[in-house]
Order: structure tokens, then C-alpha cells, then sequence
């Protein structure tokens, strides 16, 4: 962490004092939680959208676990699922800790990470049951 | 700003012929006093025509409380000293008529929440202005006085960015319409935020490196969720949210060049 120091300010006697890789770090953040938005929303349309045709057409719980047991493309899609949800929420709930729970900077930081970590090993667990 | 008194012989009486049509001649006011441990004290106070809630608090610091702090200067509307809590709204007091928001010919005035109170309705703005610099809310020249004048075309799109966010008269009321201010006593806030994004427009300024990491991160625009309080409330019918917005594309744009 650098702070850095604006000249210009200190001379007006302004609060000139930010951190300039903490303001990267967070931004980034955003871009990530917009990105992974973005492929949950076109990985809710498409589950949904095949859960509906699957139904309609009868298909059986059984028979949809061996359909997906015996395709790639299928096991490949819901882990694309799984990383985007396992980036997104814990952005999400890690804004929620620190204006609810006080969590600042790293110690936010780190509390995501542990969150995405869990909810990318229960996905990607989960996606290997069906799948192998 | 003798507005709000009822003495016999106001010579402005006579120009008032709706004074009695109202629906009550007096209003009771429950005005804060004290610091934050305060308490309400009520008034009544007699009821007039086109009366503001500025002249409410004035009448009672002439008439009933010499005591009573509070802040106005400009009661035009331009200098932005005389916002309060009205009715549990962040309001400016010398342009907002008291029949438009006394329900029931009551009245209870606040200080401005999210700021330290220092007496009564006044309270202490330091917090908020300070947040103004450090959002680097100054112009940075790029030019000298033996420069000619920078020709800023009314239509391109900086300017008009600059333009929609520029008439601010730092009241504070959006600072204290928002909770994010309220959970987040870091968060720089509307107001600055507001006022960063009109020097982002500036096309005379060279300070956006500075300042895009100055308001980059959760101290900063990402702590904005769009809720639009501030929007909603600000006098100037000014949209600090979409300021804030604009902060969050420039900076994401400033990451991806590897500028920030
Ligand atoms: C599937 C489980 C999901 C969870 C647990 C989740 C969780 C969250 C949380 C906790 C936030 C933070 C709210 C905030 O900062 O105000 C958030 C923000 C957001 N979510 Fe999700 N989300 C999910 C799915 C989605 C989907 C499918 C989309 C896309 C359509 C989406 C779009 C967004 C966006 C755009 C934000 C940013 C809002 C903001 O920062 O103000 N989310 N999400
Ligand atoms: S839009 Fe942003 S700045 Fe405005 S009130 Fe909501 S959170 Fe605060
Ligand atoms: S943006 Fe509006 S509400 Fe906020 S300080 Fe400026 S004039 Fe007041
Ligand atoms: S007294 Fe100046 S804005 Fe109200």
C-alpha cells in the first residue's frame, strides 16, 4: 500500500492522503462484480430456459443427470456458472460487511475470498458429481 | 425578514388578503436544542402567508428564544447555509414554504443528520468540506495568466457533463440523505462526488490522475449503490447519483488504460 502525496493539495493545506493501489484494488473489484453480472445473467436465462424445455418435454430427473453425465458442454456451463457466482457474491456481501459489520480493507478483502473459495469448491463439487 | 411576525402595523399586512384563508393562525414547531444528548423544545408560532420554515426559526430566535442558533445568509436559495431536518427531511429552510410540508400544523426541526451538531439547529460542516478536498473538488490549471482563454464549446459533451452537475450551492442536503454516508463515515458523499465529476469534465484541468484515485474505490464512487437519495432530495434538482456514475465509467476506463 503507497500513499501518495499531491503537492498541489498539501500546499492548500486539503486531506491529500489516498492509496492509490487500495483504489485500484477496489475498482477492480467493481469491474469484476459487473463482469460476472453480466455471464450470470446469460447462465440464469440459459438454465432456466433449458430446465423449461427439459420439463416440458418430460424428461425425468434421472435422465437429466445421465444427459449431463454424458456431455462436456453441459458440466462446462454450470462451472462457468459456479466461478462467475463464486466471483460476484462475495463482492456483493463484502460491501454488505463493511457498512453493516464495520469489515475494512484487507480484512474485507479477506473475508470475500474465504466466501468465494467455499462457493466455488460446493459448485465445483457438486459439477463433479454429476459429472464423473 | 420580517416575514414571519404578526406584530400590529406590519406594513406588509395589507398585501397579504390570503393570510386569511389559512387554515390555522398558529403552528406548534418542535425545534432541537442543545447538542446530540439535546431535546425537542415546542413554539407556537402565529401562521402567514408564503411563511418558509426559515422564517418559522427566525420569528421564534426574534420573538420567543434569543438563544436559538441556526444558520442562513443568502435566503435566496444561493449560499446554501440554511439546510435543516424538516419533518425528518433534509430540506433547505428559506425556500421551502411551510404549507407544503407542515402535516397537521406541526413542525419538527433538525439539524442536518450525518454531521456533528454543534448547538441547536447548527451543525458542524467541516467533515463535509473536507471530504470536498480530498476528492481533489479544485481546479488544477494547466495554464498561465499569459495564455489565452480556453474556448469551451457550450455543446460538447464535457461541457454539458460539467454543466448538468455544476449549480451545487454545498448545502449538504444530499450528504444527509444518504445512508451509505450514514454506514460509511469515510464515504466521501454525494456532494464531493458530485463536484469531482464537473473537474473530470473540466477540459482546463490536469488533475484527473490525482483525482480519479482519490475517488476510485469503497471510501470513494464504488461505495455508491444508486439508490438516489441524494437525487431525489437535492434542492438544485441536481443528480449526484448520475455524477457518481460518471465517476465509476472514468475510472473503470482509467483501470483498463492501467491510468489509475
Ligand atoms: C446468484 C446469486 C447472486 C448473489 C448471491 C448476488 C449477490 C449480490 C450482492 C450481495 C450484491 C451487492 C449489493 C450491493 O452492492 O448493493 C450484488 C450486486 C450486484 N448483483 Fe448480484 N447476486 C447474484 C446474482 C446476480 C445476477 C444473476 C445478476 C445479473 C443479472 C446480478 C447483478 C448484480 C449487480 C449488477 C450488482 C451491483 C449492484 C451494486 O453494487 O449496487 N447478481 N449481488
Ligand atoms: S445515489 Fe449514492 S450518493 Fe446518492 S444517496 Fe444513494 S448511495 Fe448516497
Ligand atoms: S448536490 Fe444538491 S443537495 Fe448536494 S450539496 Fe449540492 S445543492 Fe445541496
Ligand atoms: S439561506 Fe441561503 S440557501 Fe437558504
Amino acid at each position: 500500500m503507497s500513499l501518495v502525496r499531491g503537492a498541489a493539495g498539501a500546499a492548500a493545506g486539503q486531506r491529500v492522503d489516498f492509496d492509490r493501489s487500495r483504489a485500484r484494488t477496489d475498482a477492480t473489484l467493481w469491474l469484476l462484480q459487473r463482469a460476472s453480472a453480466f455471464v450470470l445473467a446469460v447462465c440464469v436465462v440459459v438454465h432456466l430456459a433449458t430446465i423449461f424445455y427439459a420439463v416440458r418435454s418430460g424428461l425425468t430427473a434421472a435422465a437429466i443427470v445421465a444427459r449431463i453425465h454424458a456431455s462436456i458442454a453441459w458440466p462446462a456451463f454450470y462451472a462457468v456458472f459456479v466461478v462467475a457466482a463464486a466471483v460476484h457474491a462475495p463482492i456483493g456481501l463484502r460491501a454488505i460487511a463493511a457498512e453493516w459489520m464495520g469489515f475494512q480493507g484487507r480484512r474485507a478483502d479477506l473475508a470475500a475470498v474465504v466466501v468465494g473459495v467455499a462457493l466455488l469448491a460446493l459448485g465445483l463439487r457438486a459439477i463433479w458429481g454429476l459429472a464423473a | 425578514m420580517t416575514a414571519g411576525t404578526a406584530q400590529a402595523g406590519d406594513p406588509h399586512r395589507e398585501r397579504r388578503p390570503e393570510t386569511a384563508q389559512l387554515a390555522s393562525s398558529s403552528i406548534d414547531v418542535d425545534v432541537w436544542r442543545g447538542v446530540a444528548d439535546g431535546r425537542f423544545v415546542r413554539y407556537r408560532v402565529p401562521r402567514e402567508a408564503s411563511q418558509t420554515v426559515l422564517d418559522v426559526v427566525t420569528w421564534i430566535q426574534r420573538n420567543l428564544d434569543p438563544t436559538l442558533a441556526y444558520r442562513y445568509a443568502c435566503r435566496v436559495g444561493m449560499c446554501g447555509s440554511c439546510a435543516m431536518t424538516v419533518n425528518g427531511v433534509a430540506r433547505w429552510t428559506c425556500r421551502t414554504h411551510v404549507d407544503r410540508v407542515a402535516a397537521g400544523a406541526r413542525l419538527e426541526l433538525r439539524p442536518l443528520s450525518n454531521l456533528p451538531v454543534i448547538r441547536d439547529l447548527v451543525c458542524d460542516m467541516r467533515g463535509f468540506f473536507d471530504k470536498w478536498a480530498a476528492a481533489r473538488g479544485r481546479l488544477v490549471p494547466t495554464a498561465t495568466r499569459n495564455d489565452p482563454m480556453a474556448r469551451v464549446l457550450p455543446a460538447s459533451r464535457e461541457r454539458r457533463a460539467a454543466d448538468a452537475a455544476i449549480e451545487c450551492i454545498g448545502c449538504g442536503v444530499c450528504h444527509a440523505s444518504c445512508d451509505i454516508v450514514a454506514w460509511r463515515p469515510d464515504y466521501l458523499g454525494p456532494a464531493a462526488l458530485n463536484r469531482a465529476w464537473t473537474l473530470v469534465n473540466d477540459v482546463r484541468d490536469g488533475g484527473n490522475r490525482a483525482r480519479l484515485a482519490a475517488v476510485a474505490g469503497d471510501a470513494g464512487c464504488h461505495a455508491c449503490h444508486s439508490q438516489a437519495s441524494c437525487t431525489e432530495r437535492c434542492p438544485k434538482h441536481l443528480a449526484p447519483t448520475a455524477s457518481i456514475a460518471g465517476l465509476k465509467r472514468a475510472v473503470s476506463r482509467a483501470l483498463l488504460k492501467g491510468e489509475l
